[in-house]
């Protein structure tokens, strides 16, 4: 699953303008940074002959030609996967760093657009898609921070938010706890307990990035948005492609690493995709877009490994992001990777519809089977595990291991089969419910023949 | 604890020492790095035998009355290989007609030592060595080439030729397969640097464990760990690096790396390329002339960017060729071993 924040400290080295005082410091080091890359000569893109601040494409370009050259990734990213419709309400996870500090300006800047086009247009038949920002708040299962730390940060990004024009966004902070309100009073302990239970460094933090997708999924859900955008960006998504290969995931890798992914009940959007997170730090640098990431969990175990060595690979060749998401591009995505709703297409001009014609199903879900906690799709072995597990089922919690992919088994779920029972027990009922749900519709199948409709009619 | 007497036929393992897993009895003495039990040495051997015994038989890799030369570079892997191999080619009768078979690179100081291990290998297991040199079959050393191009895309030329070169001597003592020393740590790093480079066709057959024609490539260190004179390759060392505190993390990473690269979704279509042969020699290759010939053209033309990287060489008629190169031209690869059938 694709991370929510930005990158898993895959180096994006923005700035970390928490408060005003700083501001002023920050600066100079902005003026002297932008000095240093200024050396770089004129802007190979624009006539301007303004200082170039940065090499993209193999092209040094100025601020402007920049900015069009990031925004122009964003936009092509949405519009040829038709990721936003004017119907939708987009929820942006923003985590406050740079990647989401960017996708925040470009989403709102192409909502301007959009306002400004409706206004001026004689019909105005569709409406302007919406926008909100989530950000999930990991305090408790953080570094302890001081109160004041806490609060001001979270402070710092309500005004990062408000401070965008047009008009009101709504932001839905929440704390990661909250996936289990509905079934615990005492949330902030009940995530303690379940995460102690996992033994492995990178369990706990992959199991973490799962329970915050369900939070994201769950402030959607009761807001009524059907679109989550994540910022996750291309040297993110080339750090997932490294560690999950290394957790033996090669099967479902393809599924986190695409532009649209509707395993979730809402879809779930990439447009940073093809951007690196250099050019995302750069651009804040260069505009002066606020970043908070006070409140970052930093990755550990193997994805921290993982970040260290992509940074590596990175200063040895900058493409070298670009060309493992390429490979990773080069595996069969799942068909759940796309749109295919009845008619999901019908919002875009028709000269764009012809693309998605051999998309647009019937709008059935997708077939395959689940991890409970990665939501990743299982393979062939997994599958034959799960079909031998069914019949052979003594308890509830056997058949909870069984809907769970063979990294999560191994790297999250306790070995001790003791515990086993209480591990389950704590883990959000989302998650568990859809085992329940599935194991009784598969009885149901079973004893179908010989059961009896209100409606039979023995006359 | 004991009686005396007990104590005299087994002395007892020092008090605080722990005993192997497997047998109870000896002092363990090591750690298995796929389990992290602790073992002694003589189960170890055991274990380590029967694992690789079960290997052979589950995935059927031999036939009885196979011919089969077993890659030997000197190095521990192959060392070890041949010793396995021949043990439990008698122990548990594959009946097969087992030889050592060592490429010359023609690398001086490097691959001397290497050679005179080998030729001690031949002795010890009693296995008929062959070896190939890269100046029979191509008329160039490697030290002959990295005269002629220096040291980039050195790595390259001696992967290409090694390739070859294995496949033309086992095919000089008509064996029916090639044994390597590849281990699961090779086979995870060749799938991480396929990922890192985006060879996405060589990504999905470099798990399989059967060495066919178009088997596992490596393209620089088949066998050795330790590092080739001649190659200064940081890349490769950060991917080696990686995996080595990769291992120290999580032990059963490497076969979760080989996991993944047996089950990544990759189209049939990327699999196989087409196959054809050689314009040239009759190697096995997918264009007009196989990697070698082109290579090699390159050197006797004085143009060693040839076949290097991405662009396509002009397959077409080649010029005259330099007056004092041509006895490299006409060497081996048409001449004294013929045309090979595969």
């Amino acid at each position: 699953m694709a991370a929510a924040s930005s990158c898993g400290g895959a180096g994006c080295g923005g700035p970390h303008c928490s408060s005003s005082a700083a501001a002023g410091a920050e600066e100079d080091v902005t003026s002297e940074r932008l000095r240093r890359i200024s050396i770089a000569g004129v802007c190979g893109k624009c006539d301007g002959g303004g200082a170039a601040v940065a090499v993209a494409g193999g092209v040094g370009m100025c601020r402007e030609c920049f900015r069009a050259h990031l925004f122009g990734k964003f936009k092509l990213a949405v519009t040829s996967n038709a990721m936003v419709r004017p119907t939708d309400a987009v929820l942006l996870a923003f985590s406050g760093g740079p990647a989401s500090r960017v996708a925040l300006q470009f989403l709102q800047e192409m909502q301007s657009k959009a306002i400004q086009s409706w206004e001026t247009s004689n019909s105005q038949a569709l409406p302007v898609f919406g926008v909100g920002v989530a950000f999930i708040d990991e305090i408790s299962v953080l570094l302890p921070k001081t109160k004041h730390e806490t609060e001001t940060a979270i402070e710092d990004i309500k005004a990062i938010v408000s401070s965008l024009s047009p008009g009101d966004k709504a932001v839905h902070i929440a704390p990661l706890e909250d996936v289990f309100s509905s079934e615990s009073k005492d949330v902030e302990s009940r995530l303690r307990e379940v995460v102690s239970m996992i033994d492995d460094e990178t369990g706990r933090d992959d199991f973490l990035r799962s329970l915050r997708m369900l939070s994201l999924q769950k402030i959607a859900r009761e807001n009524g948005y059907t679109k989550i955008m994540l910022g996750s960006c291309t040297s993110g998504i080339a750090c997932h492609v490294l560690s999950a290969t290394v957790k033996g995931q090669g099967y479902s890798l393809p599924a986190d690493v695409q532009y649209v992914d509707t395993r979730w009940e809402v879809p779930v959007v990439l447009p940073l995709h093809d951007c690196l997170a250099q050019e995302l730090s750069l651009l804040c640098e260069i505009d002066s877009l606020k970043t908070q990431q006070l409140l970052d969990r930093p990755s550990s175990g193997i994805n921290n490994l993982v970040a260290s060595f992509v940074a590596r690979l990175r200063e040895e060749n900058p493409s070298r992001e670009h060309t493992i998401l390429r490979t990773a591009q080069k595996l069969k995505p799942f068909s759940f990777n796309k749109f295919s709703a009845n008619g999901y297409h019908d919002f875009l001009p028709s000269r764009l519809r012809p693309k998605f014609q051999n998309v647009d199903g019937d709008g059935s879900t997708f077939s395959e089977i689940l991890c409970l906690i990665c939501g990743g799709p299982f393979s062939e072995s997994e599958l034959r595990n799960l079909e031998s597990a069914k019949h052979k089922v003594q308890k509830k919690t056997d058949l909870y291991t069984a809907y769970c992919c063979q990294s999560c088994r191994s790297q999250i779920v306790p070995v001790d089969t003791n515990t086993f029972e209480h591990f389950f027990s704590l883990l959000p009922k989302f998650w568990t419910e859809k085992v329940d749900t599935a194991s009784v519709s598969s009885l149901r199948d079973q004893i179908e023949d010989y059961l009896l409709e209100d409606s039979d009619d023995e006359n | 604890m004991g009686s005396t007497d007990d104590a005299a036929r087994h002395p007892p393992p020092r008090a605080g020492s722990r005993l192997c897993v497997r047998c109870g009895e000896r002092k363990a003495a090591l750690k298995r790095p796929k389990t992290l039990e602790q073992i002694c040495r003589e189960c170890f051997y055991i274990v380590f035998e029967d694992e690789i015994h079960q290997t052979i038989v589950n995935n059927t890799l031999f036939k009885a009355g196979e011919r089969v030369a077993i890659g030997a570079s000197g190095g521990k892997d192959s060392t070890v290989l041949a010793y396995v191999l021949s043990e439990l080619n008698r122990r548990h009768n594959y009946g097969l007609d087992l030889f050592l078979l060592s490429v010359d690179e023609g690398i001086t100081g490097y691959r001397d030592d290497s050679l005179e291990t080998v030729k001690r290998n031949e002795i010890q297991y009693g296995l008929p060595l062959k070896i190939v040199s890269y100046k029979d079959l191509y008329g160039w050393t490697m030290d002959d080439i990295v005269k002629a191009i220096g040291l980039k895309n050195n790595c390259t030329f001696c992967g290409v030729f090694r390739r070859q070169a294995l496949d033309r001597g086992a095919a000089l003592l008509k064996v029916d397969k090639i044994v390597t020393g590849h281990n699961a740590d090779d086979i995870a790093e060749t799938v991480l640097l396929n990922i890192l480079r985006g060879d996405i066709a060589r990504l999905s057959r470099c798990t399989f464990i059967t060495t066919g024609e178009d088997g596992p490539i490596p393209r620089c260190k088949p066998f050795k760990y330790t590092e080739c004179i001649y190659s200064p390759n940081a890349y490769r060392g950060f991917a080696r690096e990686f995996i080595k505190d990769l291992e120290r993390i999580r032990p059963r990473a490497i076969l979760d790396i080989i996991r993944s690269g047996e089950n990544f979704r990759i189209s049939t279509t990327t699999r196989m390329p087409e196959q054809g042969t050689c314009e040239r020699c009759g190697y096995i290759s997918s264009q007009k002339l196989c990697k070698a010939c082109v290579l090699l053209d390159g050197l006797n033309r004085g143009l060693p960017k040839l076949g290097i990287g991405r662009t396509r060489v002009g397959v077409g008629a080649y010029g005259q060729q330099q007056a004092k190169r041509s006895e490299r031209n006409t060497s081996s690869l048409q001449g004294k071993h013929g045309n090979f059938d595969f």
